[in-house]
């Protein structure tokens, strides 16, 4: 399980000092292949708590988690931006840890480890104090990053509190938004931070 | 409450609980999901399709290919829709860029749909490929721009007056394939109920969406309905109809079932749109006194094989800066890729990117200060029209930017300024994009309960639309904003433009204001409770040339040894009419100005010359901004309504923001560094070995 922040850093750092040259061609015939080598694998059952519910399902072991919850258990709060653990989206909690959902398979050992989704995260009382931060400081546009960007804020605050703007900058790294709505989200995280929330 | 009130989003506490409801979020009854099959080669031909082994996998419904697709309606009268490729898909079998649709798998499970897409046998009789502008000759010259603008325009005498110039120079600007990339891939779930058609889509436009279905499965435009109450950012990838939407559709109606097809990323990058590369040429001439003589501007920039969109770079050079000599031309070279089409401030990114950088050259040239260089060619009315300026306070944006910026402590000696033994570059440039108004209508009902709601065919990308529009009819209304809310998204409702060309505001804008006027007289006369009205430009907007202008400021910091490039603060002062709500505002300019970092910096789409394929087809290769990549951005909004441009004063500003940064980057880094890159994105390499 690759943590959202160091995977995009990473990769840019990766990419810019190497160009283009470094780029292969696009591999959908090498997916396809590696596809098509495959038998086609039989449903499993599955066991997954999410949001604090038992969920028991039947799954073919190659469905993300991402998917699981998306299509499966009907949990779309959760978005899709690229399948590949690149932008963020998919962002969820898994044993209180942020993890991209697209990354790991719903059979995987995640099984028995709790699953927070942003569906989960509102509290009896309405809405999680990051969420309202989140509307407060107008840390989202379209909205379609916002639920992996929020999953992702509380799984950075619980790494412990960050020192400073950069900090919640680089810790926040993972998660794009093409609206560019981030000096919001640095606004939000930090007045969640200094209040001592989470 | 009054118009201008930085309310929050109205549409904020559903995003933010993972409650707003995308068009791949929807789980009808008995759904289906798609998969498409994307050809693996840029040019040539489809030989054979063997769908068997992919229809042998239980669970498989049907594979869609040009052997079996049912025939469409034809391409022309398309009653008000536009197409993004003017090309009905799997019409054919020939293969005009790499990932075309040439096939569409739908299966019981989203899995199922894509492994049984990898087992379709294709066999191709490749073409040559030519994915670079400077290997095609099939080339023209496009006359006007979707007949909003000529592209090919000459006023005065620009040989004779650029001879005739005490300064002169002339440059290349390029700028590279970019890819808009909204976080919500394009995606569609579609259903019939019997010969109604239904559909969820990620669109820019219900309205052309439905007349464009409507036209190829031959309905009445009543029974197609359009839904899209979220869209996960589109920024002109979705303004058109995309093959997709329409094979969604067709798959639905193949199967009986509901059909839900969410492209991938990679999918995303082939055929739902891009900015084509522009290598443009800049010539300047210019007095003693640094008033402009004569500009040239010409650019080159593709389309694809079918395409007619063009990137139309010299579409502000005319009317930015007073100057008697302007010729501007555009030259277009097909290429064996997707088609182009609009992205943010199409035309005004890419060139205003290559004036304004020259401009930050002649200044050079004649030592004068870039700040001083735009005030002494400042139009006062348009040069290219003659009419009047609507409403101008350009001169007040580069005031109050380098105020705020700090712009007179600027040291003009290139790699003068350090800090922490970085090199400091500070540059500057223009911003504009014209004010677009298009025919709209909007109805306004007072409920029971003292409630009222708006309603219209227009859709909120992230712009704020729910939060502005509810503000426009309460101002009209006289009644607070909370009694307010909007219903969008629908073709249902009243017919109101696309969500492109930042026009919303001023199109359905004055709809609703309208509309609300005519309720809030009815209601005080006891009258219906419920208004419509329809919008579209007038006499007022036709004496006038209606543009937002606006000046950046950029504070570059670049390492010495390693050549990167770091933003570290941005300035905008935006002149953009009346302000709606000072809090969504400021983000569309932000939003904006990170997207003119990432052109500048990071933001290109590469394709192999040899096989005309993609390179960069996902987020890891297409490099986006991320946070630590943006600074802080202080936004100055003049708010000066425009008293000649409709009822509210407000002309847009989705694009805006992004106009002119480029160049400002690339201005700040030439200051930093002493070296001029004129081509983008500017990389390490780009700077590396001459620092
Ligand atoms: S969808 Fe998982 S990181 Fe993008
Ligand atoms: S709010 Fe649109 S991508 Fe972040």
């Amino acid at each position: 399980m690759t943590p959202p922040d160091l995977s995009r850093r990473d990769l840019i750092y990766l990419t810019a000092s190497g160009g283009l040259l470094g780029l292969g061609a696009p591999g959908s015939n090498a997916e396809a292949e590696s596809q098509q080598a495959q038998a086609r694998p039989e449903k499993r059952s599955v066991e997954l708590t999410v949001n604090g519910e038992r969920r028991e399902f039947q799954i073919a072991p190659s469905v993300t988690l991402l998917d699981a919850l998306r299509e499966h258990l009907e949990l779309t709060g959760t978005k899709k931006g690229c399948d590949h653990g690149q932008c963020g989206s998919c962002t969820v909690l898994v044993g209180g840890r942020r993890v991209l959902a697209c990354l790991i398979l719903a059979i995987s050992e995640h099984q028995g480890e709790p699953i927070e989704t942003i569906e989960g995260l509102a509290r009896d009382d309405g809405v999680h104090p990051l969420q309202a931060a989140f509307v407060a400081h107008d840390a989202l546009q379209c909205g379609y990053c916002t639920p992996g960007q929020i999953m992702s804020a509380i799984g950075l605050l619980r790494e412990g509190r960050p020192a400073d703007d950069d900090a919640i900058r680089e810790g926040m790294a993972g998660n794009i938004c093409r609206c560019g709505a981030y000096e919001g989200i640095v606004a939000a995280i930090r007045s969640i931070s200094a209040g001592g929330v989470e | 409450m009054s118009l201008g009130d930085p309310i929050p989003r109205r549409d904020g506490p559903l995003k933010v609980a993972g409650r707003a409801t995308y068009a791949a979020d929807q789980h009808p009854q008995g759904i289906a999901y798609a998969a498409p099959v994307l050809s693996t080669i840029a040019s040539g031909e489809v030989l054979s399709i063997d769908t068997r082994p992919a229809m042998q996998r239980a669970g498989v419904l049907t594979v869609l290919t040009p052997d079996n697709m049912p025939a469409l309606g034809q391409l022309t009268d398309l009653k008000g829709g536009t197409l993004g490729e003017p090309r009905l898909p799997l019409s054919d079998r020939l293969v005009e860029y790499d990932g075309q649709l040439v096939g569409l798998v739908v299966a019981e499970s989203l899995e199922l749909a894509n492994e049984a897409a990898a087992l379709v046998q294709i066999v191709y009789a490749p073409g040559t490929p030519r994915s670079e502008i400077e290997r095609s000759s099939d080339r023209f010259r496009p006359k006007d721009f979707y007949g909003i603008a000529e592209l090919q325009t000459q006023r005065g005498d620009v040989d004779e007056a650029l001879s005739a110039s005490p300064f002169r120079l002339q440059h290349s600007y390029e700028t590279s394939v970019e890819h808009h990339n909204p976080m919500e891939p394009h995606a569609t779930t579609a259903l019939w109920e019997g010969d109604r058609l239904i559909v969820y889509d990620s669109t820019q436009g219900v309205i052309s969406t439905r007349n464009v279905l409507a036209h190829f499965f031959g309905l009445p435009a009543g029974n197609v309905r359009v839904i899209c109450p979220y869209v996960g950012g589109g920024f002109g990838s979705k303004g058109y109809v995309w093959p997709r939407t329409i094979l969604a559709a067709a798959a639905a109606k193949a199967t009986g079932r509901p059909v839900k097809l969410a492209l991938s990323r990679q999918a995303t990058f082939s055929n739902n749109g891009h900015r084509g590369r522009t290598i443009q040429t800049v010539s300047l001439g210019a007095d003693q006194l640094g008033r402009l003589i004569a500009i040239r501007h010409h650019t080159l920039t593709q389309t694809s094989l079918a395409g007619v969109h063009v990137e139309p770079s010299g579409i502000a050079t005319g009317m930015l800066y007073a100057c008697d000599n302007v010729a501007v031309s555009h030259e277009v070279a097909r290429v064996t890729t997707g088609s182009p089409t609009a992205m943010r401030a199409p035309g005004e990114a890419s060139g205003v990117y290559a004036l304004e950088c020259a401009m930050d050259e002649l200044a050079e040239a004649i030592g004068m200060d870039p700040l001083e260089l735009r005030r002494r060619n400042h139009a006062v009315s348009d040069p290219e029209t003659g009419k009047p300026f609507s409403s101008k306070h350009l001169l007040a944006c580069y005031e109050r930017g380098a105020q705020a910026f700090g712009w007179s402590r600027r040291d003009p000696r290139p790699r003068s300024m350090t800090a922490n033994g970085m090199l400091i570059g500070w540059g500057m440039a223009s911003a504009t994009y014209p004010a677009n108004m298009r025919p709209s209508s909007a109805r306004v009902e007072a409920e029971p309960d003292g409630r009222f709601v708006v309603t219209a065919a227009t859709q909120d990308l992230g712009t704020g639309a729910y939060t502005i529009l509810a503000q426009i009819a309460a101002a009209a209304l006289g009644v607070p904003v909370e009694k307010v809310r909007c219903e969008l998204g629908d073709s249902a409702l009243p017919e109101a433009t696309l969500s492109g060309g930042s026009s919303t505001s001023a199109s359905v804008g004055s709809a609703v204001h309208e509309a609300a006027l005519k309720l809030r007289t009815q209601l005080s006369a006891g009258g219906a409770p419920m208004a419509e009205a329809h919008h579209e430009p007038g006499e007022l907007e036709k004496q006038y040339s209606a543009h937002s202008f606006g000046a950046h400021f950029v504070e570059v910091a670049v390492d010495p040894e390693l050549a990167v490039i770091r933003v570290r603060r941005v300035v905008s002062a935006m002149d953009v009419g009346r302000i709606l709500n000072h809090r969504t505002a400021q983000s569309q300019i932000r939003g904006g100005v990170v997207w003119g970092i990432g052109m500048a910096l990071m933001e290109r789409t590469g394709f192999d010359p040899a096989t005309g394929r993609l390179v960069t087809r996902n987020l890891a290769d297409y490099l986006v901004p991320v946070n630590p990549d943006v600074p802080e951005i202080q936004v100055i909004l003049i708010d000066e309504p425009d008293p000649h441009f409709g009822p509210i004063g407000a002309r847009g500003m989705g694009e805006i923001g992004i106009t002119g940064l480029p160049a400002v980057i690339a201005n700040a880094v030439w200051h930093a560094t002493g070296v001029r890159v004129r081509r983008l994105p500017i990389v390490i390499e780009s700077i590396l070995h001459q620092l």
